[in-house]
């Protein structure tokens, strides 16, 4: 029974969580990994074109409300998400357009592409606050719960409760399918394979017929459309708030070098590899200690670090992950 | 501004007035600074009491009352300390509502306050450290301290019964002050504070902070923080994950936002915040209204008892020597005596002219206790079918 205990403890403050936010980081780092490896410079915009594509979202989620639309347990906004996917994708198209094929055409350095990014995201954060203010919103609507602690506990009789929620399942769910779709569209179409192209040789693609603009072009839309479905998740399981993206945009990065820059396993690796890191490192151990060495009884939490340390602990697998493995885990291009 | 150039123009006419003096009070306040917002309204709950009494022409023989406003800035202690000493020497001031923050206060009131001997009372310094501060008997504040508000929650806690909780606070000066003065009333009354840590505010997902909290367990969560930031956030996660169902409140955690957000999710929770009971607030929200600025800013209440209890002391004194009437400033805020409520002052006034007692008890319902500082009133509310009831006032 105890044993139960811990692993229902376990699930409950450490693996539920963290697979959901692992996920949530991965659909973020294949974005920015996409557009490493094709266009070749670190997008730091790609935060607040989460925010920018979650804000449409909420917007016509709020539309689809007020016209009584609703999809059950499910929430409302995954009918919004296309919308919030195309107009996210015509923003960067547009962005693409004014900015960076300046720079593009001009071959300029990565590090010039990257401080423009820099100046994008500037915009873009000012944008998404006009748009839909700085206030926290919710919009996650439908059944909160999968399991909540209270059934749970009458279910098992367990002393500790499990719960799951609607949006942590969905998270998870709708990430397999988006990177499985990825992978499809990458290794099996002659799109794909023309972008796979273009990230290994510029030249060579060129030189075999391949319209680089086409490319860049499909590029800037993938990565939108999974900034929206990153942001989007993100924003139904925690709240959206303007400034959040900004932050997990740290995260973002840690998860997109530690799987290798320009790998698409790697960036989801390298997200569930921070997610469990985070939360691990600052969950107390005491409780499950306790139920699986009932006569032991430490002083401390057996925390490893405080939970306001959470940022940090990306902040040390990046630094350890440049130190002795510059390319990263899949073998990404060093940066 | 133009208030004020329009109260020093009626002050003029007045003065000429036999045997009456023209009295100049400093309000030295953070009129810039962190908590600029909230200097606007103290100065005009302060201004307010001043003009009440100005106007009852019955205070030391119809004599008047003049605000002299300083920016103690807050955060500079230096800046606060040159106010408050111009406020003394070139206006000659006879005594000051301010300072606004803790550390600026106890900063102008040791370098020149205490000095000069000017009597000084501060609507809103809730430092613990200002309570037992050397200070010659001529510090007062009107707001209660940190200290006190940790008591009653423990007080509180102990009579329901609960003797462990978790304690979480804003990552901040003030969630730190409150959530260690509750700790120490707690463990000194015999309950058992098993976790106290900090939350940040305004991030997206609190998972990891409740999962702490969790693990450390305890009977209910104390939850010292902010409604509109991660105090609400840290509740939600705890709902969600089983991790706590009994909560306790304080201070800006409780009001309709609670329970609109968590409403019966949260039953038997206890709230616990600073609250006058009375019909006296009423009163002085329709004054502060009509004068134009907002009652319900924190310490406006605060900052028009200050100036009400100064000035009522010097009648009681009859002087406006604050070496003289620095005595009567408790005397005035406690019983007996007959009750006074905001707007009564002239009243007030009358009755301690003819010899008789009052009892202040102003918006705040101010008591003295101690060394000179308010016991403050404590509202306890408890979270039954979604909404907040009120079970009484300590």
């Amino acid at each position: 029974m105890d044993i139960l205990n811990a692993i229902v403890a376990l699930l409950n403050f450490v693996i539920i969580p963290a697979t959901a936010y692992g996920a949530q980081l991965a659909l973020g780092a294949l974005g920015v990994t996409l557009i490493y490896g094709i266009l070749r410079f670190s997008n730091f915009a790609h935060g607040d074109t989460m925010a920018f594509g979650t804000a449409i979202t909420i917007l016509a989620t709020w539309g689809l409300q007020a016209a009584g639309v609703s999809l059950g347990p499910l929430p409302t906004a995954l009918l919004a998400l296309p919308v919030g996917m195309a107009a996210t994708a015509l923003l960067v198209l547009a962005t693409d357009r004014a900015v960076y094929r300046f720079y593009r055409v001009k071959k300029a350095a990565p590090i010039i592409l990257v401080m423009a990014s820099v100046g994008v995201m500037f915009v873009m954060n000012g944008l998404t606050r006009l748009l839909i203010g700085v206030d926290e919103e919710r919009f996650a609507d439908g059944a909160r719960f999968v399991i909540d602690v209270r059934s749970f506990r009458e279910m098992t009789g367990l002393q500790e409760g499990l719960a799951l929620r609607t949006t942590q399942l969905l998270t998870v769910v709708i990430a397999f399918v988006v990177v499985w779709a990825l992978f499809w569209f990458l290794n099996r179409t002659k799109s794909g394979k023309a972008m796979r192209a273009y990230s290994d040789n510029e030249d060579l693609a060129l030189l075999s017929g391949i319209d680089p603009e086409r490319v860049v072009r499909m590029t800037w839309i993938i990565a939108a459309s999974l900034a929206t479905i990153a942001g989007v998740l993100y924003g139904l399981d925690k709240s959206f708030k303007a400034f959040n993206y900004f932050q997990i945009l740290l995260p973002i990065f840690a998860a997109a070098i530690v799987g290798g820059l320009g790998s698409p396993l790697g960036a989801i690796a390298g997200g569930f590899v921070v997610a469990y890191s985070e939360v691990a490192i600052t969950y107390p151990w005491l409780k499950i200690a306790g139920y699986l060495f009932p006569g032991w009884q430490p002083d401390g939490l057996l925390q490893l670090l405080g939970t306001e340390y959470k940022f940090a602990v990306s902040f040390v697998i990046l630094i350890v992950v440049l130190l002795f493995k510059p390319t990263g885990l899949f073998r990404g291009k060093s940066v | 501004m133009k208030k004020l150039l329009l109260a020093t123009a009626a002050a003029t006419l007045v003065a000429g007035a036999a045997g009456a003096e023209e009295i100049k009070l400093g309000i030295s306040l953070g009129f810039t600074g962190p908590l600029e917002s909230l200097a606007g309204p103290m100065s005009g709950g302060a201004q307010l009491a001043m003009k009440e009494i100005s106007e009852s022409g019955k205070l030391l023989d119809g004599s008047t009352v003049v605000a002299v406003t300083g920016d103690s800035t807050c955060a500079d202690a230096a800046a606060a300390t040159a106010t408050v000493e111009r406020l003394i020497t070139a206006e000659a001031v006879r005594g000051i509502i301010g300072g606004m923050c803790s550390g600026e206060t106890i900063a102008s009131l040791e370098n020149v306050g205490k000095p000069n001997g000017i009597v000084m009372i501060s609507p809103s310094a809730t430092s613990p450290a200002l309570s037992d501060i050397e200070d010659n008997g001529l510090f007062f504040r009107t707001a209660p301290s940190d200290a006190r508000q940790g008591e009653v929650m423990a007080d509180v806690l102990m009579e329901k019964g609960i003797g462990s909780v978790a304690v979480t606070y804003t990552n901040n000066d003030y969630g730190k002050g409150l959530a260690d003065s509750f700790e120490a009333a707690y463990e000194a009354k015999g309950g058992k504070v098993t976790v106290n840590a900090p939350h940040d505010d305004g991030k997206a997902d609190y998972s990891a902070e409740v999962a702490a909290l969790a693990a450390a367990g305890g009977d209910a969560l104390v939850v010292a923080g902010y409604i509109d930031q991660g105090g609400s956030g840290v509740t939600r996660a705890s709902l969600d994950t089983g991790a706590f169902s009994t909560f306790v409140f304080p201070d800006g955690m409780v009001g309709t936002a609670l329970e609109e957000k968590f409403g019966a999710e949260t039953a038997d929770s206890i709230g616990i915040n600073p609250a006058a009971a009375g019909d006296g607030r009423a009163t002085f929200n329709e004054m502060a209204n009509a004068e134009g600025f907002d009652p319900n800013s924190p310490y406006a209440g605060e900052a028009y008892d200050a100036a009400a209890l100064i000035l009522l002391a010097m009648q009681a004194a009859k002087s406006t020597d604050p070496a003289v009437y620095k005595d009567k400033i408790t005397e005035i805020a406690n019983a007996p005596g007959e009750p006074i409520q905001p707007g009564e002052l002239g009243k007030a006034l009358e009755i301690i002219a003819g010899g008789g007692d009052v009892d202040y008890v102003g918006a705040s319902s101010v008591e003295m206790v101690g060394n000179g500082e308010s016991a403050g009133s404590f509202r306890e509310t408890v979270m039954k079918d979604g909404k907040l009831e009120v079970v009484g006032y300590r």
